[in-house]
């Protein structure tokens, strides 16, 4: 059982989707007894960080996600939630990766000229997780964001947009993905069926 | 490396596929969810939707229509047509739409581009802007090009980003329906002046016309989006990226 930690954030109408089509069962909830219950966990978002992290501390969901031992994948803001700390609301996160999360025109070189938000398909590489168990190198995945997490011991993959970032980060039972896996394609359908354990 | 996008679009009557050719005269094409499939399995990047409904059970059956689209299809899509409040635009993001694209109404009333994207996030609002060049002014047209606003295609452009547009989608009516080719200096200049993208719409004939449009010595747009030469065949997608590829254009194989 898969549980979707449900905090009022945005895009799980397609986490859920994706987890009908893959026939993977799954709850949704913000109790943590039902969530403790769950063989792993999906911190999804869309949305405003600093807005976030108050809405997971409303629901008593910050210690509860940090001292879980059962696998969690963050999707996009799901990700940087898992952070030590956004530049979007000035907000201390959730500290489990290292990595600082900054908007993207703080860190790109002077005159790059590139649109913000990143949206659309951009490439993945220096893949190193079991998320990415059957996932060529260079493969591409679907973006829509403005902030981005720094490279970092925690680095999972690495795309570049302007500069190198994360674009996913993974430290022991925690994994994150700045892309939509739900929306990926029959890549991002891989990672979320390795996260759910469905995959040879 | 981020890369270009190709978008089919599929104007959807009462629940189901058409295509209007420069706005005029529906002919049937197809079930929208297999079509949405077979483009998703071909390498379409995104899917666009377009209600043109005029009945409510027409607009009931396009909401309907799109919860059964995100549960059957794993790349984004965005839907349109005939949105003029923010519990239009609930409704369907509700039911499964990554982005929705205002139109007509966002030309009455700019502040629902603000108020859709305060509550749902500037990455889920596309703003369509149609217009028409009449003795050198891009005017900006509504309901479906018929009736002229007293907009101007850049200043819109602009005042849209700044209210909380997401991306913009210009469609050229003396484009649209030709085959000839999209209004690339148009797409240059809008793309040059605006930091968000730019999606190319009407006009596209053959690979070199998207292909231009893409490019950095052409329309600098983000992404491409056409429907009547996807949905008869005349442009495989397969073999459009094969050769956007082949021009040095980025996308997705």
């Amino acid at each position: 059982m898969t549980g979707i930690i449900d905090y009022e954030a945005g895009n799980i109408r397609s986490v859920e989707n994706a987890l009908k089509r893959l026939g993977a069962d799954y709850v949704l909830s913000r109790d943590t007894a039902v969530l403790s219950a769950c063989d792993r966990l999906l911190l999804p978002g869309v949305g405003e960080a600093g807005w976030a992290m108050a809405k997971l501390r409303e629901n008593n969901l910050v210690d509860f996600i940090r001292n879980t031992d059962k696998p969690l994948l963050g999707i996009c803001l799901g990700m940087q939630l898992l952070c030590s700390r956004s530049e979007e609301g000035d907000v201390e996160c959730l500290g489990i990766f290292r990595n600082k999360v900054r908007h993207f025109s703080h860190v790109f070189p002077a005159g790059i000229g590139l649109k913000v938000p990143q949206i659309g398909w951009n490439d993945i590489t220096s893949l190193k997780s079991g998320l990415f168990d059957g996932v060529k190198e260079g493969s591409y995945v679907y973006f829509v964001h403005s902030y981005c997490a720094d490279i970092g011991e925690d680095t999972a993959s690495v795309t570049e947009y302007g500069i190198p970032f994360s674009s996913s980060l993974c430290r022991g039972n925690f994994m994150g993905c700045q892309f939509h896996p739900e929306k990926s394609g029959d890549t991002g359908e891989r990672i979320i069926g390795n996260f759910l354990g469905l995959t040879d | 490396m981020l890369t270009k996008r190709i978008i089919p679009c599929l104007d959807i009557k009462d629940g189901k596929t058409v295509k209007g050719i420069n706005f005029l005269g529906l002919k049937s094409v197809g079930d929208p969810v297999d079509m949405a499939r077979a483009y998703s399995g071909q390498g379409a990047d995104e899917l666009v939707f377009l209600d043109i409904s005029a009945t409510i059970e027409g607009r009931k059956a396009f909401s309907e229509l799109v919860g059964r689209i995100a549960l059957n299809i794993n790349i984004p899509f965005t839907v349109g047509g005939g949105i003029s409040t923010v519990e239009d635009a609930a409704i369907l993001l509700r039911a499964g739409a990554d982005k929705v694209s205002v139109n007509s109404a966002a030309v009455r009333n700019p502040g629902l581009i603000s108020d859709i994207a305060s509550r749902f996030g500037s990455q889920c609002v596309v703003v369509a802007i149609d217009a028409k060049n009449v003795d050198g002014v891009w005017k900006v047209t509504t309901h479906g090009g018929s009736r002229f606003s007293d907009k101007e295609l850049f200043s819109w452009a602009g005042q849209a980003e700044t209210l909380g547009a997401g991306e913009i989608l210009f469609t050229s009516m003396d484009h649209d329906g030709t085959c000839s080719g999209y209004a690339c200096n148009e797409y240059r200049r809008l793309s040059g002046m605006l930091g968000i993208p730019v999606i190319a719409s009407g006009g596209a004939g053959t690979v070199g016309h998207i292909a231009e449009v893409l490019s950095s010595d052409g329309g600098c747009a983000d992404a491409a989006l056409a429907a009547s030469v996807f949905h008869y065949g005349e442009i495989l997608i397969p073999d459009l990226k094969r050769r956007l590829a082949s021009c040095g254009i980025p996308v997705r194989l």
